[in-house]
């Protein structure tokens, strides 16, 4: 409870002002209530803006043209690589590969450190709590080069059991890959913890931070992770663009994820030379505007602050969380000691998509109902499918208001 | 009455949490699974069909939403006792009101209570909660038996 003294000085209401789509209306009956953050971010005034910027003074394609457009959208989208390994403090922006989103950088690794690294008999680890983006590329790379897929329990609370993560670690595995934070429950995993232990056997780790880095400050020196990898949209940037941050020594040994222009240095018919990192990684015209957008996004909230962010989203968390512990028919999924601001939540006798459709007909509010692709989660804790709110620093206390007394209303309903 | 109260009328609800029909037959002639892997609704269907494709006893197991058990539960009262020919203009003219095709209030039809279901055209997302019990009733009748699905 700590955190709880913390004031985060933050002016909501003039942040609110920042997100046009705030000052929507669902289906111009109803303010909008956004509470589904974990699945997208809105996007800041800045970053809309800086997409139409691009498209109307800028375009250009990027490291090709010998003219002045395409050297003004080559500096800026060579500008917005650096200011997003600034973001993660990683040592060279040439470690910074630009992908379509969390998935693709997931897959990319999945696929060329696989195709590296992986062989007969080997192992990879993932855990119980994995979005299915870091389960199924596991499964296709072990699928392909006959290596086995380990995967770390969890207890009832929703966290990683340590202790069976170590029993995991031996010579055959040739990586780990865990999520920062769950997106189905938002337990907030010890990666340092596992990127530690890892590191004992020479293991290198693979971090899927789709859920952290809009939520706390990531510095990747720090964590010491071989990989990290996100999406732009979920961070207040543009969909279409993710980041997979990759140490050099691994990403150099990895062959190409794809091959085209921009990624070579010679084409012949007999032999092809890769380009140096990060375009080895690149093939073809990248997301420009959207790379642009990302990097004005991470401004955004530099200026903001993350910590700030982090305990006034706390906060909110844990006013949600008493509020919903009052009500006897709800029931919270997922109660780890370290959580993100995300609840995963069922009513006795009611079903998620009931809720879900209730609560945005009636009050406006958006939340997730489903399976949260993790579906090993749900059949953990025994679910077919939970709600899920997960709240920004955009979100009120009244917004939380609103949504218990949805969840209220729903119960009377189905009285 | 709003959009919204249309949706969850008290003969949905009541239907959700008490399914008529509800349970294994130990006899079927005809049977069919049901899943939606979008929400993780699913529905076994088993029929007793006469010589005369008369639809002699009707049956469900399953789980999911309000919407999809209440349709469930529903469709088994309405095809009771139907001729498979009449029962399958049934399931046409369902299909069609929920998908907004067909007004029950202005057009001939045969749906009766199941007009009741008419509000789920207004939520896109929802119409697959309401036709799978259909779509299981359809692969059950014309019995190839293989699992039907809502993203086929």
């Amino acid at each position: 409870m700590l955190t709880q003294a913390k004031t985060h000085n933050l002016n909501i209401q003039l942040i609110r002002e920042e997100f046009p789509i705030l000052q929507t209306k669902v289906r111009d009956k109803t303010p909008l209530v956004y509470l589904d953050n974990a699945a997208t971010t809105q996007k800041p005034r800045a970053v809309i803006e800086s997409i139409n910027r691009f498209y109307s003074e800028q375009n250009g394609t990027v490291r090709r043209g010998v003219y002045f457009l395409s050297e003004q959208a080559t500096a800026s989208f060579e500008e917005a690589r650096q200011t997003i390994a600034n973001f993660i403090n990683a040592p060279k922006s040439s470690e910074i590969i630009f992908t379509k989103g969390c998935t693709e950088s997931i897959n990319l690794v999945a696929q060329c450190f696989g195709a590296a690294f992986l062989q007969e008999n080997d192992e990879v680890i993932i855990s119980a709590l994995e979005h299915h983006a870091n389960i199924v590329p596991w499964q296709m790379a072990c699928a392909q080069r006959k290596a086995k897929l380990k995967v770390i329990s969890i207890n009832q609370n929703g966290e990683i059991d340590l202790e069976n993560f170590e029993s995991l670690l031996t010579e055959r595995v040739k990586i780990v890959a865990v999520s920062h934070i769950s997106n189905a429950l938002g337990s907030i995993n010890p990666i340092k913890e596992i990127i530690q232990k890892a590191h004992k056997f020479n293991i290198p780790v693979l971090i899927d931070g789709a859920q952290a880095v809009p939520h706390c400050k990531i510095d990747v020196q720090d964590l010491d992770c071989d990989f990290y990898a996100f999406s732009g949209h979920k961070v207040y940037g543009p969909t279409g663009i993710g980041v997979l941050y990759g140490k050099t020594k691994y990403l150099e040994k990895m062959p190409p994820y794809q091959g085209g222009g921009d990624m070579i240095e010679t084409v012949t018919f007999e032999k092809t030379t890769y380009a140096p990192l990060p375009a080895k990684f690149e093939a073809g015209t990248p997301a420009i505007a959207e790379a642009i957008g990302l990097a004005v996004a991470m401004n955004y909230l530099q200026t903001i602050g993350l910590d700030k962010i982090e305990i006034y989203e706390k906060q909110l968390l844990n006013y949600a969380t008493d509020k919903m512990q009052e009500i006897p028919e709800l029931k919270i999924i997922g109660n780890a000691c370290q959580k993100a601001s995300l609840i995963s939540f069922v009513l006795e006798g009611v079903h998620p998509h009931d809720i879900g459709t209730i609560l945005d007909q009636e009050f406006g509010i958006a939340v997730r109902a489903g399976h949260h692709c993790a579906q090993p989660v749900m059949k953990f804790f025994k679910v077919p499918a939970t709600t899920r709110a997960s709240f920004s620093f955009y979100n009120t206390y009244t917004e939380i208001d609103s949504l218990i007394a949805g969840i209220k209303h729903i119960l009377e309903v189905f009285k | 009455m709003s959009k919204l109260s249309q949706l969850y009328q008290q003969l949905i609800i009541d239907h959700c949490k008490k399914p008529r029909n509800f349970g294994k037959p130990e006899h079927c002639t005809h049977h069919c699974e049901g899943h939606n892997p979008l929400c993780g609704d699913n529905i076994s269907l088993y029929l007793e069909v006469d010589e005369e494709d008369i639809v002699q006893n009707i049956k469900f197991e399953g789980s999911g939403c309000s919407i999809s058990q209440a349709s469930a539960s529903m469709m088994t009262q309405s095809l009771k006792g139907k001729s498979k020919e009449e029962a399958l203009q049934i399931f046409e003219e369902f299909q069609g009101m929920i998908m907004g095709n067909l007004d029950p209030e202005i057009e001939e039809n045969k749906l009766g209570k199941l007009a009741v279901f008419s509000g789920v055209k207004e939520y896109p997302s929802r119409v697959k909660c309401a036709i799978l019990a259909w779509h299981a009733f359809n692969g059950a009748i014309n019995s190839d038996g293989k699992e039907v699905s809502t993203e086929e």
